[in-house]
């Protein structure tokens, strides 16, 4: 059986039954801008960035969250669909304070990059200055610049649909909808494990990483693919590096964490650049510690390892696995504890 | 008007003992069943006044919900409340309709007589005065509600009256009020057979032995014992009954798509969340004959088959809520509804819920989500409520007027129905006259009576020495015509060709004091107030469009106004998410058409042609 076939922008385009226009059009090869569009999480089609005619139906219809069906005929960008867009988008701007100069997302910021792509100057219209916004500085984590939000949601889908900590809502409505936790009181007073996850949805600068604040831009920095050190679930991290050192930590979207990330691995990394960092092995001689390399360090605990078990027998010898290793290495432990030292006394943290 | 911001916390003492016993002895009440939420946080709002964050705390607990979702769904809904209120809240109702007649007066005098400014309480917590955006009081405007009680054709001295009256303590109980505004009978009747209100004000709703003797429930009975569900929808199919809440799709063909679907359960829900502006025809439905709109929909649950219906009426309803739980009661005692309805194998419940202040739960997905307990979001259609609607279930939703018509219909046969009114629309209606005329009334009629007999011979026409200057036809989101409209028959299509809309059959009337501009305003900030903020065209554009007819109306309006209010217009019909959005702009385009010499005199000119807007 062939794969059904729609129309987009005149050309005869096949695609997946459940996939959306949006997802047919990429396939294609066609761009579709989004914004409240998040993977993972449920589509709203609540932005209307995504807008596009199709043929038969009243009004525009939000290509990220309408499904693809056989003999639609699709047009993505037609001057009714430019002006909608075009109008979303100073909606969008005059929404709030979108000053780019010194915005922590300038460069990164996909309303700034849509703005660019359909060249709209600042709109005409827009808050009286002297506007004020919410704006909260009172966790070490995250900064909440409410001047900087477009309302498309993304960071409550994060939470909701892909970290499932549910610790924030879209709250009031109207004009005055706003992004809330509970009883609309700050994140540290709420229910949020900050997982830092709605910063990274976040497309502006309304969420922003605390410490990376003002450290460097998106084109100064190098991306480096890690594994977070911190249990042996193994997340792919990304570092973000200037000049050698790390200015922030993302989620990488790869197995197994596809972008997510908690607490300790998004924001717990500060230990790399501490000065008290240990780097090398110490060996407590007469009651004060001194750097050894490695192959002393080693040699020492062999020997001592080899004398305890002459003298006291192997089952006077314990050991304890962390998840903070992988599942290979858990498994040299025990069989390092059984073959080498001749007991059975290995056990792990994750038992308890 | 509600306060925003954080929850403040209350002291300890506030939160004694009785009150967590009441809440935790409300909360076993309402676990478990759908949406759970709304109807919880409704009751414990009853135990202080308003729902502080530690009760937020104890529901969400309870119902293993998040704050944040408790928080969300709650302060979205303007009747619900998290900082403290004064004992008896005045509603000051602001729609199109009671600003005509003079509701920014009143406004301004109970602020003076009470002395506070709005959203505020006074000093002795008595009264705390907000706004509503439409109290569905329009054939008594100007109106307000102080608690459950509504007050129209308010007057100051009046005003003053009720304040003194609950100053001594003698506010009355809703329950023992005969109506809630007025008596249906004291209106001017259509000739003819009414098959709608015809027990209105001569029943005791509260009997069911009343509603019995005229013919009640015999409908149901020929339904479930003589004629299978497919029979009953191809009846309705037959008679041609478009649905009365507003956009008039087939109710008959509504059905035809649930009643095939294998899925179980599927849910019926009654919507009785009668938001529009100038319409109450419903709430004369609900208060005056309760049970014909439980026949109604229980006959629809038969035939769609649905063993469970919902009644979603709005929260200004105190009254209809209270007789339609009573008819609901009566129904289960006397075996019309719960299990093997008449001996049959059908089983039916119905439960009554409550709105709490949110025009867009109207909507049908957005009803549903309130349902739900959630938010009133619209959701994105297809898939449709018949496929996929409560708790993804089929679920079909129908107007209380619609479901009103079937006992006839089941009665008579669809064939004698679609000979009532016009082919267009067959069948009875419920049309509303409102606003400047001298008789403002509901009646009911088959369509097809002209739009002009409606004005003059039902609402007397304009008030004297006055000129008809426009009419918004079926609703807040309805198109202006003007004299011109006037031999216009009353039904979908014809309203429709004439530029206009039949919409929920209310017309609202403006003679020549009305200032376009001052009357656009006031739309403009109806529907900011209930564009519910999840798509950006409506949330952004729907204040934007408040802004600019407030600088109008203001004199201060700016070059290049009209075209950025023609390019917003055009963003919101083409790209919102929802009816509400698409058609907010409707009123303003058509203003645009008839009247753009007006409005051009208010930005150019800086005048206001008909002397309302005052440029100082």
């Amino acid at each position: 059986m062939s794969a059904p076939r729609m129309t987009i922008n005149g050309v005869p385009v096949e695609f997946s039954p459940g996939q959306t226009i949006l997802e047919a059009a990429q396939s294609a090869g066609v761009s579709i801008p989004t914004l409240c569009h998040y993977p993972d999480t449920r589509p709203t089609g609540a932005c209307r960035v995504c807008v596009v005619e199709l043929e038969g139906a009243r009004s525009l219809v939000p290509a990220c969250a309408t499904y693809s069906a056989p003999g639609q005929v699709v047009h993505t960008d037609t001057e009714r669909v430019d002006a909608a867009r075009r109008m979303v988008l100073e909606l969008m701007l005059a929404s709030g304070n979108h000053n780019c100069l010194i915005c922590e997302a300038g460069g990164d910021c996909e309303l700034q990059a849509l703005a660019y792509r359909y060249q709209i100057d600042p709109p005409a219209f827009g808050k009286p200055p002297g506007t004020t916004y919410y704006y909260e500085d009172n966790n070490s984590m995250i900064i909440r610049d409410f001047s900087r939000c477009i309302q498309c949601a993304r960071c409550v889908k994060a939470c909701t649909d892909r970290q499932v900590n549910l610790a924030i809502a879209v709250g009031y409505r109207g004009a005055e909808t706003t992004i809330v936790a509970a009883g609309d009181q700050p994140y540290i007073d709420s229910e949020c494990v900050f997982c830092g996850e709605c910063v990274q949805a976040c497309p502006t600068g309304a969420l922003l990483d605390k410490h990376a604040r003002f450290l460097g831009r998106v084109w100064e920095r190098q991306k480096v693919r890690s594994t977070c050190p911190y249990c042996g679930v193994g997340c792919q991290i990304d570092l973000q590096v200037k000049e050698g050192r790390i200015i922030q930590v993302t989620g990488a979207d790869a197995v197994p964490n596809r972008g997510r990330l908690c607490v300790k691995g998004r924001f717990g990394w500060h230990f790399v650049h501490h000065p008290e960092r240990l780097k090398t092995p110490l060996i407590k001689e007469n009651g004060s510690l001194r750097k050894a390399d490695w192959e002393e360090a080693l040699n020492l605990v062999a020997t001592r390892f080899a004398e305890l078990k002459d003298r006291e027998g192997p089952d006077k010898i314990g050991g304890w696995c962390s998840a903070r290793i992988t599942n290979e290495e858990n498994y040299l432990m025990q069989k390092f504890m059984r073959a080498v030292l001749g007991t059975n006394h290995v056990d792990h943290c994750a038992r308890l | 008007m509600k306060p925003l911001g954080p929850c403040e916390s209350v002291p300890t003492a506030q939160m004694r003992q009785e009150v967590c016993d009441s809440l935790q002895a409300l909360i076993s009440r309402h676990r478990g069943r759908i949406g759970a939420l709304l109807p919880t946080l409704q009751d414990a709002q009853r135990i202080l006044g308003h729902i502080p964050l530690e009760m937020q705390q104890v529901i969400a607990a309870e119902l293993k919900l998040s704050g944040s979702q408790v928080f969300g769904a709650m302060s979205f809904y303007s009747m619900l409340a998290w900082q403290p209120r004064g004992q008896y809240i005045i509603r000051v109702c602001g729609s199109p309709c009671c600003h005509l007649n003079g509701a920014a007066a009143l406004l301004e005098l109970l602020q003076e007589e009470l002395g506070v400014p709005l959203g505020g309480t006074t000093a002795d917590r008595l009264f705390t005065l907000e706004t509503s955006a439409c109290l569905g009081a329009c054939e008594v405007s100007p109106a307000m509600q102080v608690n459950e009680v509504v007050y129209g054709r308010l007057t100051p001295g009046r005003v003053r009256e009720v304040l003194s009256d609950y100053r001594a303590g003698q506010g009355p109980d809703y329950r023992d009020l005969p109506y809630s505004t007025c008596d249906f009978r004291e209106f001017r009747r259509a000739p003819g057979e009414s098959l709608l209100l015809e027990n209105v004000g001569l029943i005791d709703p509260l009997n069911l032995e009343d509603y019995l003797k005229r013919g009640g429930y015999t409908a149901l009975e020929k339904a479930l014992t003589s004629m299978t569900p497919e029979a009953v929808i191809e009846e309705v199919k037959l008679s041609g009954l478009r649905g009365r809440g507003g956009a008039g799709f087939p109710t008959g063909l509504k059905w035809s798509f649930t009643r095939p679907l294998p899925a179980s359960p599927k849910y019926v829900v009654c919507n009785a969340d009668e938001g529009e502006p100038g319409t109450v025809k419903d709430r004369y439905l609900m208060e005056g004959d309760p049970h014909k709109v439980l026949e109604g929909l229980i006959i629809a649950a038969y035939a769609v088959g649905a063993a469970h219906g919902f009644i979603y009426c709005r929260g200004e309803y105190y009254l209809s809520r209270h007789r339609l739980q009573h008819a609901i009661d009566q129904a289960r005692e006397r075996g019309f509804l719960g299990k093997r309805l008449l001996g049959t194998d059908f089983s039916c419940t119905v439960e009554l819920r409550s709105g709490a202040g949110s025009y867009v739960c109207g909507e049908e997905t957005a009803l549903i989500e309130s349902l739900e307990g959630k938010r009133g979001f619209p959701r994105l259609k297809p898939p449709f409520p018949g496929v996929v609607g409560v708790q993804g279930q089929p679920t079909v939703v129908n107007n209380v007027e619609t479901l009103a018509n079937l006992p006839a219909i089941i009665n008579r046969g669809g064939a004698w129905y679609r000979e009532i009114g016009t082919p267009d629309t067959p069948g009875a209606k419920i049309f509303q006259v409102m606003g400047q005329v001298r008789t403002p009334q509901v009646l009911e009629a088959p369509t097809g009576m002209t739009l002009g007999d409606l004005i003059q011979v039902y609402g007397g026409g304009v008030r004297p020495g006055r000129t008809l200057k426009m009419i918004q036809t079926g609703g807040a989101s309805g198109s202006l015509v003007t004299r011109a409209a006037l031999k216009t028959p009353l039904d979908f299509g014809s309203l429709e060709a004439a530029g206009g809309a039949l919409g929920s059959g209310t017309m609202l009337v403006m003679d020549d004091s009305t200032c376009v501009v001052d009357f656009l305003r006031c739309v403009a900030a109806f529907f900011a107030h209930e564009s519910c903020g999840q798509c950006t065209p409506c949330r952004e554009g729907a204040a934007w469009i408040l802004e600019v007819f407030t600088r109008l109306s203001r004199g201060e309006g700016r070059e290049g106004d009209l075209d950025f209010l023609l390019r917003l217009a055009d963003t919101l019909k083409d790209a919102s998410l929802c009816p509400l959005g698409q058609s907010a702009p409707v009123p303003l385009l058509s203003a645009i058409k008839h009247f753009r010499p007006e409005i051009e005199a208010h930005l150019k000119d800086k005048t206001c042609p008909a002397g309302v807007c005052r440029f100082d």
